[in-house]
């Protein structure tokens, strides 16, 4: 089986994954988990935002 | 002969296990397992829906890896981004043994999205380094 994802899909994917592991692992109630799991991906989609932005005015 | 007085360990009410000895049968076992399979570390420390998540992301992630072709690095000696990719491979311990053992994810990289595989490989391993070192300080009590 052969999957292609695009660019996007393959950064939001990785974003979850590794925010729902960043939550359990670095906080310890369960709230504050909920919250710094959110946190991180927000920043990680953020972040793709920021470098496509950028990535577009260097284009320029 | 004076009698030198021996400090007596100190008894951790919360954690008593950690206050007498430091390293448990659970503070080997539940790294060594987590490691092995992906959130099982925190699924024998009753951590059920952690080490569910945990399974998940990691083992999604790794599939995923070789579902898009990705590439799985062998113990090598030779380029330094060689040696950390099968470094960050080989934290995903049992995953990375059976598809060694079946010799999945040996194609070239044949398109752009490739590489996002071989980085999928690479970061699951290294996010199940985190959850193992997280098994280990629920073991010894330092986490809840």
């Amino acid at each position: 089986m052969t999957l292609e994802l695009s660019h996007f899909s393959a950064a939001v994917l990785f974003a979850a994954f590794a925010s729902i592991v960043f939550g359990i692992t670095q906080r310890t109630s369960a709230r504050e988990q909920l919250r710094y799991g959110l946190y991180c991906f927000a920043m990680f989609v953020g972040g793709v935002f920021v470098a496509g932005w950028l990535m577009w005015l260097i284009r320029r | 002969m004076a009698n030198i007085p021996t400090a007596k360990p100190k008894v951790d009410a919360e954690h008593p296990a950690t206050a007498q000895s430091p390293i448990s049968n659970m503070a080997v076992l539940a790294p060594a397992l987590g490691w092995l399979i992906p959130g099982a570390g925190h699924l024998i420390q009753k951590r059920w829906i952690r080490g569910a998540l945990l399974m998940f992301s990691i083992v999604t992630m790794f599939l995923l890896g070789l579902a898009t072709q990705g590439r799985v690095y062998k113990p090598n000696g030779g380029d330094i981004l060689d040696i950390l990719g099968f470094v960050g491979d080989v934290g995903a311990g049992g995953l990375y043994i059976l598809t060694r053992a079946m010799d999945w994810g040996q194609v070239a990289v044949a398109h752009a999205t490739a590489d996002y595989g071989t980085k999928f490989l690479i970061v699951s391993g290294l996010l199940n380094f985190i959850a193992v070192a997280d098994a280990y300080h629920i073991a010894i009590g330092k986490k809840q």
